[in-house]
């Protein structure tokens, strides 16, 4: 098992050596993402609509242009398809891309070209054709958006076979995940939580710690396992937290990798606590909790004293700012969902 | 006055509207042809590799239709009747250059030296795409339409900032031009000055619906201008001509000067694929008609009549057309064993644990169904 402890005691890199562990937000931890990318390798890529002076709608391109060159980060048309597919193009002639999509629903648009090439084309030319390609996709609610810029679009892209699916739950992840993602031999679909994009750590940036593809537990614990990803992972442990007043000790595992899932750290969790919780912000209904419950009923089942639960929003359409309140996975629902486990003493 | 357009909104359209009528430089009896606008007539080397290659890849794409009726093939998409494009497409592109094929274009891809048997993998059905694509540098061929397009504007753009000097031609139909990639593409190469050329094989059918159903555009090669890409109006069944326009479209797009549009007017001889009834929605009068335009008749009449071609020298070709149609034969009549493990194997870099699990699953399925077996 990886723990969050053992990834930020890891040996820091770059600038950020220099001036040590400074207060930086999720933003900011994927704006120096970028340019320690951009930096590290001259095949490195960064291109969508409005990340060149703008710096993107959320400035996590900021200042990149002028600093790498117009060859280097550059704004496109107006057009998903034509990012996602000149991106492929790019990769096979020898560039490592890193495209933006502004927002979830809007990239929508280039799905063809994600599931029946991007995800394909190693498959289709059996292995010769690698596309290390990346593309940044801010997602989920939580900030008062109106409609079409809120969506959790995370099981569109797990269900298709040949994707990396990553989301970070902290700054220092969002550092060490996208730095992991650009170096990554495969396609990675990279989820940015728009909600924490301003959320402060204070943490030395670092590429190493846990790899790519594991899951690492944020809060240990023996009663429960509360698995979230995204935006949700804060929300899980501030749950966690209010749950010691009802005297449950719960683990939360933050799963960074959506696909490939870590069965290992999460069939170890469950199997020890016998209980666990899945949250997340996207509809319950053929959800990624969907799998990741039965994944975990079909590996743990012996263990388990209850049925796994999930807290999700509900099968609607992402509602309005005025009332996503209702719609957005909170610390009640959560402890309301851990209250149903069942914890009576058998015969009760 | 301050002007009313943006910067950026050039608002000269000089040069880029393309002839209304089809460029051509032999015309279909074989004679010189009235209407070469800018295009020159290649070289008599170049205008028999041309005849050469239509007559392999005619050859080919017959015995590939017969295969298909004896169940070798699962499917295939016939290039009859396209044949000058493909042909002179393919031959226009240097070898550094890229090919970005649909799944039409077999004797195109067959034309860049793709070996005949890996042309077909695809449509044999023993994986999706049965060649190196940097080996001979042809993309696989591409089955949603238009998506390639977008493809060759990101080679050809990668190869600017690399400083490489490479050009993307890719392929596409009447049909494709519908499709919003195509529209993407045409305008994303031409903001970036990308080194790309659009042939647009417009045989007048998308499978059954014809071009009157899919564009109110005057041609299609008229499209260009509104996205700023100069284009050509060819006659898509005169090999000289198709070559000559895709020969230009190349060197402007190696020199600098960003993408060009071809359309190339032509006719699918034969229906969509082997599973296709074309009598259902088109004219025997109409099929007539185009198959008395073949493009390999008409250059060969050209190069009999400029004594530059003999009875002598199309039995040679005819006996070497054979012996590639025996090799097409004798692989597609040869089970090639597969392997159901690899099919867990090129998913990612490397197979997850997960997949690992699977193939080990399907691999201890597939031992005891053996062990089972009488």
């Amino acid at each position: 098992m990886t723990t969050a402890a053992a990834a930020t005691s890891a040996r820091p890199a770059g600038a950020a050596a220099a001036s040590g562990p400074a207060p930086v937000t999720m933003a900011a931890a994927l704006n120096q993402a970028l340019a320690d990318s951009l930096t590290a390798d001259e095949r490195v890529v960064v291109f969508g609509e409005d990340v060149g002076p703008l710096g993107g709608v959320f400035r996590v391109t900021d200042g990149l242009a002028r600093r790498f060159g117009e060859d280097r980060v550059f704004d496109t048309p107006l057009a998903e398809s034509g990012i996602v597919g000149t991106a492929i193009g790019m990769a096979m002639n020898g560039l490592v891309p890193v495209v933006e999509m502004q927002f979830d629903a809007f990239a929508y648009p280039a799905f063809e070209q994600v599931t029946s090439h991007l995800a394909k084309l190693r498959n289709r030319t059996r292995g010769r054709l690698a596309l290390p390609v990346v593309i940044r996709i801010p997602f989920g609610g939580g900030i008062g958006g109106v409609e079409h810029h809120s969506d959790s679009s995370e099981a569109y892209y797990t269900h298709t076979p040949g994707l990396r699916v990553v989301t970070p739950g902290t700054p220092a992840d969002a550092y060490r995940l996208l730095r992991q993602a650009i170096s990554c031999p495969d396609p990675v679909v990279f989820l940015e939580p728009k909600r924490r994009y301003w959320t402060k750590e204070t943490a030395v940036l670092t590429h190493e710690g846990p790899p790519i593809d594991r899951a690492v537990v944020r809060r240990p614990g023996k009663d429960v396992t509360l698995i979230a990803y995204g935006g949700m992972v804060a929300t899980a442990l501030e749950a966690a937290e209010a749950a010691v007043a009802e005297d449950w000790d719960v683990e939360v595992i933050d799963l960074r990798s959506l696909s490939p899932f870590d069965d290992q750290t999460l069939t170890e969790s469950v199997s020890r606590t016998g209980r666990a919780v899945i949250v997340h912000e996207a509809a319950g209904f053929g959800g990624y909790g969907a799998e990741v419950a039965a994944r975990l009923t079909e590996q743990c089942f012996h263990y388990l004293e209850a049925p796994i639960l999930r807290v999700t929003g509900p099968d609607i359409p992402y509602p309005p700012p005025h009332l996503e309140q209702f719609y957005l996975p909170n610390t009640d629902r959560i402890l309301d969902a851990i209250a149903r486990l069942q914890w009576e003493p058998d015969g009760a | 006055m301050r002007s009313l357009v943006h910067p950026g909104e050039t608002a000269v359209a000089g040069g880029l509207l393309p002839s209304l009528e089809p460029l051509q430089l032999i015309d279909p009896d074989g004679l010189p042809g009235g209407n070469p606008g800018g295009l020159t007539l290649p070289g008599p080397d170049v205008l028999l590799g041309l005849y050469r290659r239509m007559v392999l890849g005619r050859r080919f794409d017959t015995q590939a239709t017969a295969l298909t009726k004896q169940g070798r093939l699962a499917v295939y998409p016939s290039s009859r009747g396209q044949d000058a494009c493909q042909v002179g497409a393919a031959l226009a592109l240097r070898d550094q250059d890229w090919l970005f094929p649909t799944y039409r274009d077999s004797v195109a891809v067959l034309t860049r030296g793709v070996p005949a048997e890996q042309t077909l993998t695809l449509l044999r059905g023993d994986w999706h795409c049965g060649y190196d694509p940097y080996e001979y540098r042809v993309a696989p061929q591409c089955t949603p339409l238009a998506t390639n397009t977008l493809h060759a504007v990101g080679l050809g753009y990668a190869a600017r900032l690399r400083k490489q000097d490479q050009v993307a031609l890719v392929l596409l139909g009447d049909g494709a031009t519908s499709e919003g990639d195509t529209h993407e593409a045409l305008n994303f190469a031409a903001v970036w000055h990308a080194p790309v050329v659009f042939l647009v094989q417009n045989n007048g059918y998308a499978i059954s619906v014809p071009l009157a159903k899919q564009t109110a555009a005057p041609t299609l090669a008229a499209k260009g201008i509104g996205y700023g890409v100069p284009s050509v109006l060819v006659d898509g069944n005169d090999a000289a001509a198709v070559y000559a326009a895709a020969r230009d479209a190349v060197k402007e797009a190696a020199a600098g000067a960003g993408p060009t549009l071809i359309e190339a007017v032509t006719y699918r001889m034969e229906a969509h694929t082997n599973a296709d009834d074309a009598t259902r929605y088109r004219a025997s009068d109409e099929v007539a008609e185009w198959l008395a335009r073949d493009p390999i008749a008409r250059l060969e009449a050209y190069l009999r009549g400029r004594r530059l071609l003999d009875d002598q020298a199309v039995a040679r070709l005819a006996a070497e057309a054979e012996r590639l149609a025996e090799e097409v034969r004798q692989r597609m009549n040869t089970d090639v064993p597969v392997d159901p493990g690899e099919l867990f194997e090129h998913v990612y870099a490397r197979p997850t644990a997960a997949l690992e699990r699977q193939r080990a699953a399907l691999l201890a399925e597939l031992a005891e169904l053996a062990e089972d077996a009488p």
